[in-house]
């Protein structure tokens, strides 16, 4: 099994800490990870991204152009990693701000509406968690339980009383997730 | 020995690892995208726990004179920068190199010339390989494609430097910098006592302790004869070196009838065309040079003439191909494909690359 992800958004969604905590969790459940931040004046107000490649063999190359699945959270993102999406592969979004919604007919497409849900729980900073929970509805790639170790490893311990908060948010995410085309 | 798992980047495991093998300081100057090292160090405040000295120098001309002072007095010392501060470093290097001193240096590539750019790159690989200072010396330079090696290198590093008294660098870039990866950490290993490197290190400027004689540590000797039985002993080293520590990997290479030579992220990349091609039936394998100095010459003849044509792939505009067509001594093609100025090059990019060059 070799899963390989782009997470794209604005820098400020928690898009690198949402790949860190993927990454801590394949970690947890014994796979090869890596996790390749675009780093530099990209990430000043502007978007940011990370591919996360989770794996039961060594890994290749840690920056790719083609994705198993592309997590996508703004249009900036949207116009540049829809076409990155291999035939037959993952495309979730969160359809907030976006304007131009993807069109291509040979990848499966779910929503996620995270920002909206979030905001009317009251939760923003779980933002990130919505969505990833999302993703693992699709792609059970982590237990549960490798999850919760994989936050204890990737949150600092002052933080660790709000693990089950992140967890609750996990759960919505698989809950909200919405198909908007399937193959 | 203990040995724990981390998920850490490249920079931070180079600061992790210093720490753990014993080194006894590291001197340095910020720049991205190698910043993380410094960051590390300073996190982790191993001066008060190893004993080990931090600091961030004025500059890097400051960091590297650190370092030769650190390194002649028998010091396990080091620094890291990026391209353009490398640059600046390279009159020191000479210096360290000229006076037989053991030291490690890192350099983070971006793409240049100048202050190019923050993103990640090769193009240092002349500058490394073939001697950006004055003077006929020779880095001994180590190119890690992974997390772990980053880890590995500096104690690797270390050893390298006090075996041939002379400046080991580990050439990465801004990918495998930046790259969070699992590694194995190991136990903490202590400093070296000063009666360790006096037993040891007879060159070191310790004072002058049991002996009573002066040790002078100097790169400059005005008699031209003296000069060249200096530069004879650091060349006889050099052929030692060559001999007994060049290091390379192979990939797929026994059944192969094409072959990339790459190292670094760039290798990483390409292992993932190796993948790719060979999914369509393309027979190609992947040689990749572990020491750029020294270079896997012998290896890359053996393999390389076996093969119908070689592809150096290269984050630069075609450096270490120089060293490959050497290698294969115009017996068979090489080519090279490269993307440069802070870009990388796409597995699928490379894959058409090998598909143009087989046709």
């Amino acid at each position: 099994m070799t899963e390989e992800i782009i997470i794209a958004g604005f820098g400020g969604q928690g898009v690198l800490s949402m790949g860190k905590i993927l990454a801590y969790a394949g970690i947890m459940q014994d796979k090869e990870v890596s996790w390749l931040p675009s780093y530099g004046p990209e990430m000043r107000g502007g978007t940011s991204n990370v591919t996360v490649i989770l794996s039961d063999e060594r890994i290749c190359s840690p920056y790719l152009n083609q994705f198993d699945t592309a997590i996508i959270l703004n249009q900036q993102s949207m116009d540049k990693f829809e076409s990155a999406v291999k035939p037959g592969g993952l495309l979730i979004y969160d359809p907030n701000g976006i304007s131009h919604h993807p069109t291509r007919k040979d990848i499966n497409i779910y929503q996620v509406a995270a920002a909206d849900k979030a905001n009317e729980l009251g939760i923003a900073k779980l933002f990130n968690m919505i969505v990833l929970g999302g993703f693992l509805k699709i792609k059970p790639l982590v237990t549960p339980e490798m999850l919760h170790k994989g936050l204890e490893k990737s949150l600092p311990e002052r933080h660790h009383h709000l693990i089950p908060k992140n967890e609750e948010a996990v759960e919505i995410g698989k809950s909200i997730l919405t198909p908007y085309h399937t193959i | 020995m203990a040995k724990e798992l981390k998920l850490m980047k490249g920079n931070e495991a180079i600061a992790e690892a210093a720490i753990r093998c014993g080194a006894d300081g590291y001197f340095g100057y910020p720049i991205t995208p190698q910043s993380e090292v410094l960051e590390h160090l300073m996190a982790e405040r191993p001066y008060l726990t190893t004993g080990m000295v931090v600091l961030q120098a004025e500059s890097e001309l400051a960091s590297i004179n650190m370092v030769y002072a650190g390194a002649a007095a028998g010091k396990r010392v080091m620094t890291s920068s990026s391209s353009p501060g490398f640059s600046l470093m390279q009159e020191g290097l000479s210096y360290i190199a000229g006076a037989e001193l053991p030291a490690l240096c890192v350099n983070v590539v971006r793409g240049g010339p100048g202050l190019g750019t923050i993103q990640p790159s090769q193009s240092d690989y002349f500058q490394t390989t073939k001697g950006g200072g004055h003077g006929d010396y020779r880095l001994i330079t180590l190119a890690p494609a992974s997390v772990q090696e980053m880890y590995d290198f500096v104690e690797l590093g270390f050893d390298l430097a006090f075996k041939y008294r002379n400046p080991v660098a580990i050439l990465s870039d801004g990918v495998i910098g930046q790259v969070m990866e699992k590694i194995m950490i190991d136990d903490y290993k202590p400093r070296w006592t000063d009666e360790y490197i006096e037993k040891n290190c007879p060159w070191a400027a310790t004072g002058h302790r049991s002996t009573g004689k002066h040790r002078i540590v100097t790169s400059l000797e005005l008699e031209a004869l003296k000069q060249e039985a200096i530069n004879n002993r650091i060349q006889a080293k050099y052929r030692e070196c060559e001999k007994n520590d060049t290091r390379y990997e192979a990939i797929q290479c026994d059944d192969a009838e094409y072959l990339f030579v790459a190292y670094g992220s760039a290798a990483r990349i390409c292992m993932k065309a190796v993948e790719l091609a060979r999914a369509e039936g393309i027979k190609v394998g992947l040689v990749r040079p572990i020491t750029l100095w020294p270079f896997p010459t012998q290896a890359i003849k053996e393999i390389g003439g076996r093969m119908k044509k070689i592809m150096s792939v290269e984050m630069n505009a075609g450096q270490m191909i120089e060293d490959v067509k050497l290698a294969v001594e115009g017996k068979v093609p090489v080519e090279h494909y490269g993307r440069y100025g802070g870009v990388i090059p796409t597995p699928v990019e490379i894959f058409e690359a090998l598909k143009k060059m087989v046709k």
